[in-house]
């Protein structure tokens, strides 16, 4: 057991010194749904007029309403900079001393995952404090309760990037994933605008939508920022969690893999 | 008998890459694996150290069976692999703790074995140096200490000395001999220079994915140099 602490410990904190290294993809990070909050919710505030709606208990500004969205945005862009971050390493060979460690594979992935997580949360906080600055204030309470969520947000979309990154052959063929996986389900989601609203213009995206699992993500969050319980929220984020998970266990298992020709 | 391979094959797709190769290497023995390029070398390192897996053969090292135990079997086994596996920001003790703790080791008895397997390879002066830093040669000797820290009984290293200059290539080539004799480290070397082999090591030649020659390298080349009997064995075979 103590075997799979140790890993555990290493990975993470490689993990972490790598993020260390990398400034400049922190910033930009956090830059992205700051300019969101305060420019794109700005603007939009006028325009959006939102009535009220659990958890909220009196009228809120768009502002408010889109901060659980941006959480879950980091997350989304994090889960799939990490998958990319496999796909590099598996080209640049560093992949391959994890995957032939004498420990099980779902566990080494696992380490992966959690480590990519715990950075990704980090985030999260530093973009709460920063929207807390600006007046975009949640309940004192709802920045702990918000943690368990944001875990397992977190883990879903990084199980996510990595059944992705074990399907991807290239580099080069990652742009387009981000593309038809970022943005469609960000767009179709309720991080942006409330799903009754989108049932104004259309029944069909709303459904979408209410069956994207990175909406019952954000919910999950919005709800643990007001302290409140989402049962089918949580239930829906962690059946996808496992699902994503199992079929990235599948992904990597070694008697179903190919190496590239000439790899 | 440290390595056992047994009836592997492989292809991708339509492609034969391994047809039943087969072979046994003693404890302490150094098994240079010659071939040219796309003869099977990457993809027999592939399934010897469970990056991927096939349904047929056997792989055996230290007596454990890569399929049966494969965890048990892969704690035994010491791997550098072709391209650098290092993390260029990190120094090198770092790169090496990290790969101590995947097997399983923190702590004092981490630094202990990290300590003796750079002293080994003469690179403990440069533990603390970051890895860009260093040169090609010496990045490499810090990937054959990493791969001892675990003590594998056999190591298995994909052309190691790609990229490296005549003297690094030389020294350690020199350095995984002694490797053998002084450890006794089954050492597996894949390669397609045939000037890394020596005249007493063992030698397989690997062609189009099945094992054309088995023996003494001296045995194997007779009366010509290893160069041209190589490329005799492989051009005619071609």
């Amino acid at each position: 057991m103590t075997a799979y602490l140790t890993a555990l410990v290493a990975i993470v904190t490689r993990e972490a010194l790598r993020f260390i290294h990398q400034r400049e993809r922190f910033i930009a990070a956090l830059v992205r749904p700051l300019v969101w909050l305060l420019v794109f919710a700005a603007g939009f505030r006028a325009a959006l007029g939102l009535s009220i709606i659990p958890p909220y208990q009196t009228y809120i500004t768009y502002e408010t309403y889109i901060v659980p969205g941006l959480c879950g945005m980091i997350l989304l862009f994090n889960g799939m900079q990490s998958s990319l971050s496999l796909v590099y390493d598996r080209e640049m060979g560093s992949m391959k001393l994890l995957l032939t460690a004498p420990l099980p594979r779902w566990w080494l992935l696992f380490c992966k995952l959690l480590g990519s997580t715990a950075i990704s949360i980090l985030q999260v906080y530093v973009f709460l404090a920063i929207a807390a600055a600006f007046g975009v204030a949640m309940p004192a309470l709802g920045y702990v309760t918000v943690f368990p969520a944001l875990i397992l947000a977190g883990l879903m979309l990084g199980c996510l990037g990595l059944l992705l990154s074990s399907f991807i052959k290239q580099l080069e063929n990652f742009a387009g994933v981000m593309n038809f996986v970022i943005f469609p389900m960000f767009f179709l989601s309720s991080a942006l605008y409330p799903l009754w609203k989108m049932a104004e213009s259309s029944e069909l995206l709303h459904d979408i939508c209410a069956l994207n699992p990175f909406t019952h993500a954000v919910e999950l969050i919005r709800f643990a920022l007001y302290v409140q319980w989402n049962g089918s929220a949580l239930f829906w984020t962690l059946i996808t969690t496992i699902a994503f998970g199992l079929a990235a266990a599948w992904g990597y298992d070694p008697g179903r893999r190919q190496i590239r020709k000439r790899a | 008998m440290s390595l056992r391979v047994r009836d592997l094959s492989f292809s991708y797709g339509t492609k034969q890459a391994l047809r039943h190769v087969s072979f046994e290497i003693e404890t302490g023995d150094f098994c240079a694996l010659l071939g040219p390029n796309g003869a099977g070398k990457s993809t027999l390192f592939g399934l010897l150290t469970r990056l991927f897996t096939v349904p047929n053969g056997e792989i055996e090292i230290a007596g454990d069976s890569l399929r049966a135990s494969p965890l048990i079997a892969l704690k035994s086994l010491g791997i550098v692999f072709q391209q650098t596996t290092l993390d260029l920001d990190l120094s090198v003790r770092q790169n090496l703790s990290y790969f101590a703790a995947l097997h399983g080791l923190s702590g004092k008895p981490a630094r202990t074995r990290i300590d003796g397997a750079l002293a080994r390879l003469n690179m403990l002066e440069r533990a603390d140096e970051k890895v860009r830093a260093l040169n090609g040669g010496h990045r490499r000797r810090a990937e054959i200490a990493r791969a001892l820290i675990h003590q594998p009984t056999v190591l298995l290293l994909d052309e190691p000395t790609v990229g490296l200059d005549a003297a690094a290539r030389a020294s350690i080539t020199e350095h995984v001999h002694a490797l053998c004799t002084e450890q006794s480290i089954t050492v597996l070397w894949a390669t397609h220079l045939t000037d890394e082999v020596k005249p007493e090591d063992r030698l397989l030649i690997l062609h189009e994915g099945a094992v054309l020659a088995d023996g003494r390298a001296k045995t194997i080349a007779g009366d010509l140099p290893l160069a041209d009997r190589f490329l005799e064995m492989t051009g005619a075979a071609a």
